[in-house]
């Protein structure tokens, strides 16, 4: 069965030809037989049932009126628990309604869960949750495949049809390689563009949301009903947003795309040179101009970020210190332990690896040699991208350095994990757009991603370029 | 002067720096919209940002930032355009971030100055190193529970401006002057309400000691001090503490003290191993804070007279002495008094300093044994104007005003009711004066003997006498000149 598209549905909820009921009753069929792939960290049918209710009895006109979305489970929601995915936030029920989240309610979407990540969204194949692993569900029978993360929950669940649409996150990469691993779109927007309000902070001058999607149309469609600026967020942008979706134009004749040499990285698969090689083809048949630019700097990305991130993190995540709200230990002797016992039961391996490692590049004698001179390379990694920008309307470059692997694998090598993000990094140091989509298959008809990275706040060029490869793909 | 504190074996200097944490008048926090009001019920004022709920952001309160520029004005300090929040990482029950919002590298105000006044006419300048807007936390309450500590989050966010001084203090005296000149500054911009009992205004002190000439001693710092006494009284347990320790032969280590206010004395609050690394860094949530020339020099436009120059125009419109001008201008209150009083009638601007004797010896006694503020003076200062009109028109006497503003103070009468009601008009007439003097005198014949006999002094008896016989209302000068006139005829 092919999947209906947010367009299409839309078209047939206008036109009558089903009711808001009966495609939410489609959708919610399948997530109970999809149970197994472990995409959602909450689920509650009669929470979705509630929603349909509700929404019948809506007389108004919206633009998403009884659309089915699932919500990472980072972003604060008031209908629904909010975890991180974490133990630290187990029963915590927030109060208020996230920026993102509230537009999309505000638009009549239906939040059909919250979808499982990384712990704070820390990780590149959603195996770090306290709740568990995600099964990519283009597994085969006997082989679990891990969905990619940090958004592997929101992938899974557009992948596995369980929603037409979805909300993720990406710091380093967290909704792009997802979007690989598991065939869908998945759009990171320019830093600033989403407000941060009520999303649990991972690393903040980094974090960002953004949307998955089955095809580029639908990405357009909801990346501009989450858009906008927000006095409540510092860091928001005060741009106009355009309509994306009747901006489409899958015309590129006379633009110039940039293919980065430094992207070509020894080990690479085959098939993702390929699929790079292929797209660039594929762009030049339809008039684009092909530039070779060089982002010196990028080699530097991966270490740049890795001292960046955690550094804010460990700092993010002192808030959860069991004073105030979620867990807190039972063995509490004195107010030391408290925080000690706390944070040491309720964090896990990979968010205490980055606390430690963010704690300690901020430290009294490691600062500068760090954290200040990741702050400087992190500049130059952007002064590079400008450059590269005068000369090109954007690039195009491989999303990850591999199709999914199975879900055991890199475990207990964070480093190899960490590599997981070196296409996807570089944009998320210099704050630019990038969107996924799927672009081949590798030997074992896995799905690979193209990214396409834009200037800032040109979204609309990447949505122009990403629609107009994917129509020549498909 | 001489400023050296003696030991059993020298002379020693002390060494004195002050960082004042002045709470920012503002009806909200510096990051929140939160309430500031002082003195609410526990956690009524916490927003989802002061509580860190997650996923809460900061977003800058624009008011905070122009009452910090106001105050760097009034420091003669200099404005940086660009400042930079950071975090201040630690933890600790009543910070729910688990780091404060301060600015560390790139404070909001640069070096400046201030002058403190001595008795003696003499001045002294006190250099500032900086000024920054930072958050204050909330407040563990140990003594409600005997097994747990609650938290009121109402004072957490709240913004603080920290004004560092450098170690020019050399005195206790001089470190309550300079807080109390601080004080006054903030109090006349109306950037701080200068309220040290409830916390708005406290202080963490340096000190060390040298040998005059030497180098500057190990220092150690005794924090959150809220009153002039206890800082004074900081100061002077600390040195000799030091002292004592140096001239044992032992060093000092670098500390920080509490100061407890029953026993006067200082203690550790946390030895070495203990120490923070604060681990600062620029907030990522917070852009850089920019302020161009142009809305620094509207802030500029908008600020009152100082004291400074207050005092400076009093001396000279008002031919104040030095010291008269300083006692008047040490409070906006009393300066605002003061200029009100003397403008309520156009003859009072040739007896200022009548005006001003009546301000801060007379009333201010009243309102101290009352246990009350000049903002709230029963006495307005029209009605005090028109007292001291009364005395300089000879109306009634000094002695009989001093009674005439008690009456005002308790009854809220006018001084002119009081007066006219109870008949307490100066006797001016000179026939009766010179009849109550000729009584006096042919009563006190023995007395009239002595006097002519070279017993000057009895010339105070003979005035007591007469005066008892007006109620005090003769005019002293006339019964002074006629008592003398008619006794000296007698010789």
């Amino acid at each position: 069965m092919s999947k209906s598209s947010l367009k299409q549905t839309l078209k047939n909820l206008e036109t009558k030809k089903i009711s808001i009921r009966e495609l939410n009753q489609d959708y919610l069929k399948r997530i109970k037989e999809k149970e197994n792939l472990n995409v959602f960290i909450h689920f509650s049918e009669e929470n979705v049932l509630k929603q349909i209710d509700n929404l019948e009895k809506d007389n108004s006109a919206k633009k998403l009126k009884g659309i089915p979305i699932a919500i990472k489970d980072l972003f604060c929601t008031k209908s629904m628990p909010t975890t991180a995915a974490s133990k630290i936030l187990e029963n915590f029920n927030p109060t208020y309604e996230s920026f993102v989240t509230q537009k999309l309610l505000d638009e009549g979407s239906i939040f059909v869960g919250k979808t499982n990540l990384d712990e704070f969204a820390m990780g590149s194949a959603t195996n770090t949750s306290f709740f568990g692993n995600t099964i990519n569900p283009l597994s085969k029978e006997n082989e679990p495949l891990a969905p990619g993360g940090s958004s592997g929950g929101s992938a899974a669940a557009v992948a596995a049809d369980l929603c037409l649409g979805a909300t993720g996150t990406d710091t380093g990469g967290s909704i792009r390689q997802p979007a690989s691993f598991c065939g869908v779109v998945g759009i990171k927007p320019t830093y600033g563009l989403c407000s941060r309000w009520g999303i649990a902070a991972f690393a903040s001058s980094l974090d960002q949301a953004g949307i998955f999607s089955h095809n580029v149309e639908d990405a357009s469609i909801l990346l501009q009903s989450i858009a906008g600026f927000d006095q409540r967020d510092s860091t928001s942008a005060k741009v106009d947003i355009p309509n994306y979706f009747e901006n489409l134009d899958d015309d590129l004749n006379g633009k110039t795309v940039g293919i980065p040499k430094e992207y070509s990285i020894d080990g690479t698969p085959m098939e993702i040179s390929e699929i790079w090689d292929n797209a660039i083809k594929v762009l030049e048949k339809k008039g684009v101009k092909i530039k070779n630019i060089s982002l010196p700097h990028s080699k530097y990305a991966l270490p740049t970020y890795y001292i960046i991130a955690p550094a804010e993190a460990s700092s993010n995540l002192a808030r959860y210190d069991g004073v105030k709200y979620g867990f807190r230990s039972d063995e509490i002797d004195s107010l030391d332990e408290m925080y000690e016992n706390t944070r040491a039961q309720g964090f896990g391996r990979e968010v205490k690896r980055r606390i430690l490692i963010g704690t300690y590049v901020l430290s009294a004698g490691y600062y500068d040699a760090y954290y200040l001179k990741a702050q400087k390379v992190r500049k130059l990694i952007a002064d590079d991208f400008n450059k590269a920008f005068k000369e090109c309307d954007f690039i195009v470059t491989p999303t990850a350095p591999s199709a999914a692997f199975p879900l055991n694998e890199k475990q207990n090598d964070p480093i190899k994990m960490y590599l997981n993000d070196v296409f996807t990094v570089p944009a998320s140091l210099a704050g630019l757009p990038g969107i996924s989509i799927p672009f081949g298959e590798d030997k074992n008809n896995l799905p690979l991603g193209i990214q396409i990275l834009g200037k800032h706040f040109d979204e609309q060029q990447v949505f122009n370029a990403a629609v107009s490869l994917e129509r020549s793909y498909e | 002067m001489n400023n050296l504190i003696k030991g059993e074996k020298h002379d020693w200097e002390m060494v004195i720096g002050l960082e004042i944490h002045a709470q920012v008048k503002s009806n909200s926090k510096l990051f929140s919209s939160s309430s500031t009001k002082f003195g609410s019920s526990p956690n009524s004022q916490v927003s989802l940002v002061d509580a860190a709920m997650p996923g809460m952001l900061p977003v800058i309160n624009k008011y905070c930032v122009e009452q910090a520029v106001k105050t760097g004005v009034g420091l003669n300090a200099k404005i940086n355009n660009y400042s930079v929040f950071d975090r201040k990482n630690y933890f600790y029950a009543d910070l729910p971030q688990g780091y404060q919002i301060s600015q560390y590298k790139y404070p909001i105000v640069g070096e400046g100055k201030v002058t403190i006044d001595f008795k003696d006419g003499t001045s002294k300048d006190i250099r500032i190193v900086r000024l920054h807007l930072e958050q204050d936390a909330g407040k563990s309450l140990h003594d409600q529970n005997p097994s747990k500590t609650y938290v009121d989050l109402n004072r957490s966010g709240v913004a603080l401006m920290e004004i560092v001084s450098e170690p020019d203090i050399r005195t206790p005296d001089e470190a309550g002057m300079y807080i109390s000149k601080i004080r006054s500054i903030l109090m006349y911009l109306d950037t701080c309400d200068g309220n040290m009992q409830e916390g708005s205004l406290r202080a963490d002190v340096n000190i060390s000691v040298r040998k005059p000439g030497d180098e500057y001693g190990t220092r150690c710092e005794i924090k959150n001090l809220n009153s002039i006494k206890f800082i004074k009284q900081a100061i002077n347990y600390e040195a000799k503490r030091q002292i004592e320790i140096l001239e044992s032969g032992g060093s000092i280590e670098q500390n920080t003290m509490l100061f407890n206010t029953s026993t006067g004395k200082t203690r550790p609050m946390r030895n070495k191993e203990e120490a923070h690394d604060y681990r600062y860094f620029p907030d990522p949530d917070l852009l850089p804070l920019e302020i161009s020339e142009e809305e620094i020099g509207k802030i500029k436009s908008s600020i009152p007279k100082l004291p400074d120059e207050l005092k400076n125009k009093f001396i000279e419109i008002y031919k104040l002495s030095n010291y008269d001008a300083s006692v008047l201008t040490a409070e906006k209150q009393t300066s605002d008094y003061f200029n009100e009083t003397i403008n309520s009638d156009s003859e009072l601007k040739n007896h200022a300093k009548i005006v001003v004797n009546w301000i801060t010896s007379e009333l201010f006694s009243l309102l101290n044994k009352n246990n009350q503020d000049l903002n709230n003076s029963p006495v307005s200062p029209e009605n005090l104007g028109q007292l001291i009109k009364l005395i300089s028109k000879n109306e009634i006497s000094g002695k009989i005003a001093k009674d005439v503003l008690e009456d005002m103070f308790s009854s809220g009468k006018t001084a002119r009711q009081i007066v006219d009601e109870k008949g307490l008009q100066q006797v001016t007439d000179q026939g009766e004066i010179a009849k109550v003097i000729d009584e006096v005198i042919a009563e006190n014949p023995k007395m009239v003997e002595q006097y002519l006999a070279g017993k000057d002094k009895l010339l105070g008896f003979f005035v007591g006498q007469a005066m008892k016989l007006t109620k005090g209302k003769a005019n002293p000068k006339m019964l002074n000149d006629i008592l003398k006139q008619k006794l000296n005829k007698k010789n």
